[in-house]
């Protein structure tokens, strides 16, 4: 148990590139999926809702054989400039969380935008603030401040989803500890330590995300409180976001 | 002679109950169902395949009731060992590393080992195994996972080649047709229906026929899976193996599953 420790944790940077890679660019691609949904254009909504429908509906590992096999069967993406990207089972497996992350992502993050009051929008705009300008400050701080939570469970998501890596050769934490196994013969162990990691990873996320919480919802703390945290954190730069938060 | 029926019921009876225990006998054999021609799951699910055919057979012999488990191949044998099937009919080639874990019957069947590789490529010119290390230098090699094979190359190759490790065979196919890999290594015979199929018309074998006499990590032939403890078991299976070598089954099963007689002898 204790030796296979050292190979899986090695696995485990792999595993790391793997998650964050595709959330980074589910983040954004999501943000730009829900505005295509949120859209009153049909051109629109219309195919952002099929993204979601397809990709919210098929399971994951299907996604990832469409992608990695998929893609080797016909001849003009093998000729195409893509097959650089494609040929690598790595990539193959970016594109699948990447792609598959952006449809929830999406679906969290309108669900942000609309929890956002109408009130807010409208004063900011009897501010005389532009339609993006109203963006940029309310609608999209206070959606992703909403969106938060459940976006949290789609990141524990994606780092459990990334072990389906290991069915396109990809050697990330599972793919090391299937090889182990296959030497040992004692999948019991080997898969502890690897959930194990696993857990140690999401702990990490959780409380990154928490943090994060923490730190964009003042208005739900006493001022005593955050007078306490302005005293402690003071050096961590939240003094000043804090400060503000008061001053308003 | 009113008494006469009632003990001819009774000595019918006695029979019967003599029998039961045997005729009750199940055993449950696993196999991986993804290693044509040895063993497959059909498009209608149906399991087929010279395992099946010879396992079918052993449990006629054993006068067992047999019934089939699919099992992933890199499960098969912590599976075993767990109890959930009480033996492995797989292709599995018995080693050194197996042995420690579980035991195995006689060889029922043995094949070389193979690589294949694009027909026209430096590999094909290949004939020792130095000078296909030579080619392959660099190089990606595809196999199936807790193979074999995965121990030769690793053995062979070392830090050399990149490996990619596979979950079945057809998987290592397809990424081999599709590129991804420059070449492959497994069981000759399980190399027949990739290079038979239409992905892989533009591949062949290349290098020598590689064996466990010549390679020790290769193994010594094919050999049904047991628990250590099932002596037995193994003892029937390995009578039952060599009655089916001496009347001449295993050749015919040899002949209609894989177009060759059967390359073992009884190992008595």
């Amino acid at each position: 148990m204790v030796e296979s420790f050292g190979p899986i944790l090695a696995g485990a940077g792999l595993t790391v590139q793997l998650v964050t890679l595709s959330v980074s660019i589910g983040f954004f691609a999501g943000i730009g999926l829900a505005l295509a949904r949120l859209s009153p254009n049909p051109l629109l909504s219309y195919p952002a809702y099929a993204y979601v429908f397809f990709f919210r509906g098929t399971p994951l590992l299907v996604q990832l054989f469409l992608i990695y096999y998929g893609s080797s069967q016909f001849d003009f993406i093998k000729e195409s400039p893509a097959w650089v990207v494609l040929s690598e089972p790595f990539w193959c497996a970016v594109i699948a969380l990447a792609m598959n992350t952006t449809a929830y992502t999406s679906e969290i993050i309108r669900g942000g935008i609309q929890s956002v009051p109408w009130g807010q929008i409208e004063a900011a705009r009897a501010c005389g603030m532009s339609r993006f300008l109203v963006f940029r400050r309310i609608t999209m701080p206070v959606a992703l401040r909403q969106a938060l939570p459940g976006y949290s469970n789609e990141i524990i998501l994606m780092v459990k989803g990334s072990a389906l890596a290991s069915t396109v050769t990809v050697m990330e934490m599972t793919g090391i500890a299937k090889s182990i196994i296959s030497r040992t013969f004692a999948p019991v162990e080997v898969f502890i330590v690897a959930g194990s990691i696993y857990l140690l990873i999401n702990f990490v996320v959780t409380r990154v995300i928490r943090r994060l919480e923490h730190r964009l919802t003042p208005y739900q703390r006493t001022r005593a409180e955050l007078e306490k945290e302005e005293a402690q954190s003071g050096i961590l730069g939240l003094g000043s976001l804090l400060g503000r938060a008061r001053t308003r | 002679m009113g008494y006469r029926p009632i003990g001819a019921c009774a000595a019918v009876a006695g029979v019967w109950l003599s029998i039961a225990p045997a005729q009750a006998e199940e055993l449950r054999l696993a196999t991986e169902g993804a290693y044509p021609p040895y063993n497959f799951v059909d498009a209608s699910g149906e399991l087929g395949g010279f395992d099946i055919a010879f396992g079918e057979e052993l449990c006629l012999r054993l006068d067992a009731t047999c019934e089939w488990v699919v099992q992933d191949w890199d499960g098969l044998i912590p599976s075993l060992m767990q109890g959930r099937y009480d033996a492995i009919v797989a292709a599995m080639t018995r080693t050194d590393e197996r042995r420690e874990q579980i035991a195995f019957t006689n060889a029922y069947t043995d094949t070389p080992v193979q690589f294949v590789g694009p027909a026209h490529s430096d590999l094909a010119g290949a004939e020792t195994v130095e000078q296909i290390a030579e080619a392959l230098e660099g190089k990606t090699i595809g196999v199936q996972t807790a193979t074999v094979f995965q121990y030769f190359i690793e053995q062979q190759f070392g830090e050399t080649v990149a490996l990619r490790l596979y979950d079945t065979q057809d998987n290592l196919g397809l990424d081999l047709a599709a590129g991804r890999i420059d070449a492959g290594l497994a069981d000759a015979v399980a190399w027949e229906p990739f290079l038979a199929s239409e992905i892989g018309s533009g591949f062949s074998p290349f290098g020598p026929s590689l064996t466990g006499a010549a390679f020790p990590v290769l193994g010594e032939g094919f050999g049904i899976g047991l628990r250590q403890e099932d002596t037995a078991l193994l003892d029937r299976m390995n009578q039952a193996i060599c009655a089916m070598i001496e009347d001449g089954t295993l050749d015919a099963l040899h002949q209609e599953f894989l177009g060759f007689g059967s390359p073992v002898i009884c190992e008595r």
